[in-house]
């Protein structure tokens, strides 16, 4: 597992900081880092406790104390939203994490045995594939209920297929490399083969594909949230929040306007510095040809 | 390849379902019912029977349109796919034509401009297209269209009027994709040797690119299309639920919180039959426009 994080850690230093050079890659991985930060100190940060109600103070339009307005239970907006970072994003990067890794590691030996168990993977995940996410979503959290565990399961088994798919891509297009026959006929065991010099070299376009696919996630989390089935009260989450503010739609409309903005501006950055890493690293016909 | 994957599919679906925890036979019974009242409902739903006889069963009845009856809304599920169906499919199709025809023109436009604005406008409407929620958007619309300027109704399913923001808003995501692939498909063809050789013709750029470059780049439009079909039955889901339009997705969330198992089977299944009809329409048009696919094929 060495030289895989050794790779990772090779692609971090230089790709990252060429995705830095231009000034669009700049802008988003700076809000992205500052977005982390906030998700991690959110507890020190938000203004207000984001579960306080103050009811003689609810549907406050945005303005002094509270800068964003507060809900129909008079909770702080900004506090909700600042702390909802934390839960989109960590529920995202769970579960896209879970995603990869297991994507990873079912692509890889599809892509390296073959045979029966190459056609049966490869079957179930195009069969999942041609699903959209939200109804494959919507189904498992039907079966295992509702709440975060479940929403984070919900995600990565959405996006599973995608990354089965695209390592496989990557094995399959490797194995027939020169250096690989080499190794394979120097005697090597598959498990050296594959760990050593299969994954790592195809590690690059799965990692940026992941890093996109968090932002996807953050749109079914809030998705998901939205429909109820997501954060339970009082937990905040931007869907959640999103959810609760549809009956206020006309009363106080900054109650889903503020988490909205907090998910759209959070998807364009991730997908901007997706784009710029893409760029840096020169992949983008490995990530098509999945 | 469509039937083991039918089968398969057919299979899951039937399988899912009956995963999911709870029991319709609970939403069903009154208080104080005995025993025997609740074993004569399951018998009378063949919910006793081993889950192989049921599977049978289901493929069998589906195969003369019967859909079985929803337990829960106590109607035959063939009448309520039939009631809903029509306004999925009106909505489906109004947002997938507008998908492509704007699509296939904002991704020309942003191809073939030389105007720095109207590409930045492109690329970040592209952009936003394929990241902002399809929820928030909808009630954004909602907030703006149909309350401060009450163009437009809030929900509901009455005249044209209210198939206006569904399908504007469905179709941001749709026209952000096929805008994005027709510009790239385009930018790939240009570059081409036989474009290069059509230049030297003394052909104009207009005709080069009505004629030449727009029919080869739309073999991967068409390809994308006919696999998004599911997609934009996904996306209808979320915006039925948000303007309160009758129609599959509301059918299917609502069963789905009422655990109404043959309605969740028969909504999927039509979502799963979309899906295939989409990829099997993909391959013959691609078929149909591409001499190269055909000759590979024979």
């Amino acid at each position: 597992m060495t030289s895989i994080s050794s790779a990772v850690l090779g692609l971090r230093k230089t790709a990252v900081s060429r995705a830095f050079g231009s000034w669009l890659g700049r802008i988003a991985g700076g809000f992205l880092i500052l977005l982390v930060l906030t998700a991690i100190f959110a507890p020190w940060i938000i203004p207000f406790d984001y579960a306080k109600q103050d009811l003689m103070n609810g549907n406050a339009p945005p303005g002094w104390p509270h800068l964003l307005g507060t809900d129909q239970f008079g909770r702080d907006v900004l506090s909700r939203v600042i702390y909802g970072a934390r839960t989109s994003l960590s529920v995202s990067a769970t579960a896209i994490s879970i995603s990869v890794s297991v994507g990873m590691a079912l692509g890889a030996a599809a892509g390296y045995f073959g045979g029966f168990f190459e056609r049966a993977v490869m079957t179930v995940v195009d069969l999942t594939w041609s699903f959209p996410d939200i109804l494959i979503a919507l189904i498992f959290v039907a079966i295992i209920g509702p709440g975060l565990t479940s929403t984070t399961f919900a995600i990565a088994i959405a996006y599973l297929a995608q990354f089965t798919r695209l390592t496989r891509a990557q094995i399959v297009r490797l194995k027939g490399e020169t250096f690989i026959e080499a190794t394979i006929n120097l005697g090597a065991k598959p498990s050296h083969i594959l760990l050593k010099h299969l994954l790592p070299n195809a590690i690059a376009p799965v990692i940026v594909v992941g890093m996109l696919a968090i932002g996807d996630g953050i749109v079914l989390e809030a998705t998901l949230g939205f429909f109820g089935l997501g954060a339970q009260p009082p937990t905040p989450s931007w869907g959640a929040m999103m959810s609760s503010g549809t009956a206020q739609l006309f009363l106080s409309p900054w109650v889903i306007i503020f988490p909205g903005v907090a998910v759209a501006v959070t998807v364009i950055a991730v997908n901007l510095f997706g784009d710029e890493l893409i760029r840096a690293l020169d992949i983008r016909d490995r990530i098509k040809g999945a | 390849m469509l039937i083991p994957v039918s089968i398969s599919i057919s299979v899951v679906i039937f399988m899912i379902v009956h995963l999911l925890p709870g029991d319709p036979i609970d939403n069903l019974i009154r208080v104080g019912s005995s025993p025997d009242d609740r074993a004569r409902l399951i018998a009378k739903y063949g919910l006793d029977q081993p889950l192989f006889t049921q599977y049978f069963r289901w493929i069998a009845a589906m195969f003369q349109g019967d859909f079985g009856d929803a337990i829960v809304l106590r109607r035959p599920v063939a009448d309520l796919i039939a009631q809903n169906l029509p306004y999925s499919l009106q909505l489906g199709g109004l947002a997938f034509a507008f998908s492509s025809i704007v699509g296939i023109i904002f991704g020309t436009i942003s191809a073939v401009t030389r105007s720095a604005a109207v590409a930045n406008f492109m690329r970040g409407f592209i952009l936003l297209g394929s990241t902002v929620p399809g929820f928030w958007l909808a009630l954004l619309m909602i907030l703006f269209f149909a309350v401060r300027l009450q163009w437009f109704p809030v929900s509901g399913a009455r005249g044209w009027e209210s198939l206006v923001l569904p399908v504007l808003t469905i179709g941001f995501g749709g026209v952000a994709l096929v805008a994005r692939v027709t510009r790239v498909a385009l930018m790939d063809v240009r570059r081409e040797d036989f474009v290069v050789l059509l230049h030297a013709k003394g052909l104009s750029s207009t005709s080069i690119l009505m004629r030449h470059l727009l029919p080869h780049a739309m073999l991967p439009v068409v390809t994308i299309l006919a696999l998004r079909i599911g997609w934009i039955l996904g996306g209808a889901v979320t915006v039925e639920f948000v303007f309160g339009r009758p129609g599959l997705g509301s059918l299917l969330i609502r069963a789905l919180g009422q655990r109404d198992y043959p309605v969740v089977q028969a909504c999927l299944l039509m979502l799963a039959l979309a899906v295939m009809i989409g990829t099997l329409v993909g391959d013959v048009a691609q078929a149909a426009m591409d001499p190269r696919v055909r000759e590979a094929k024979k």
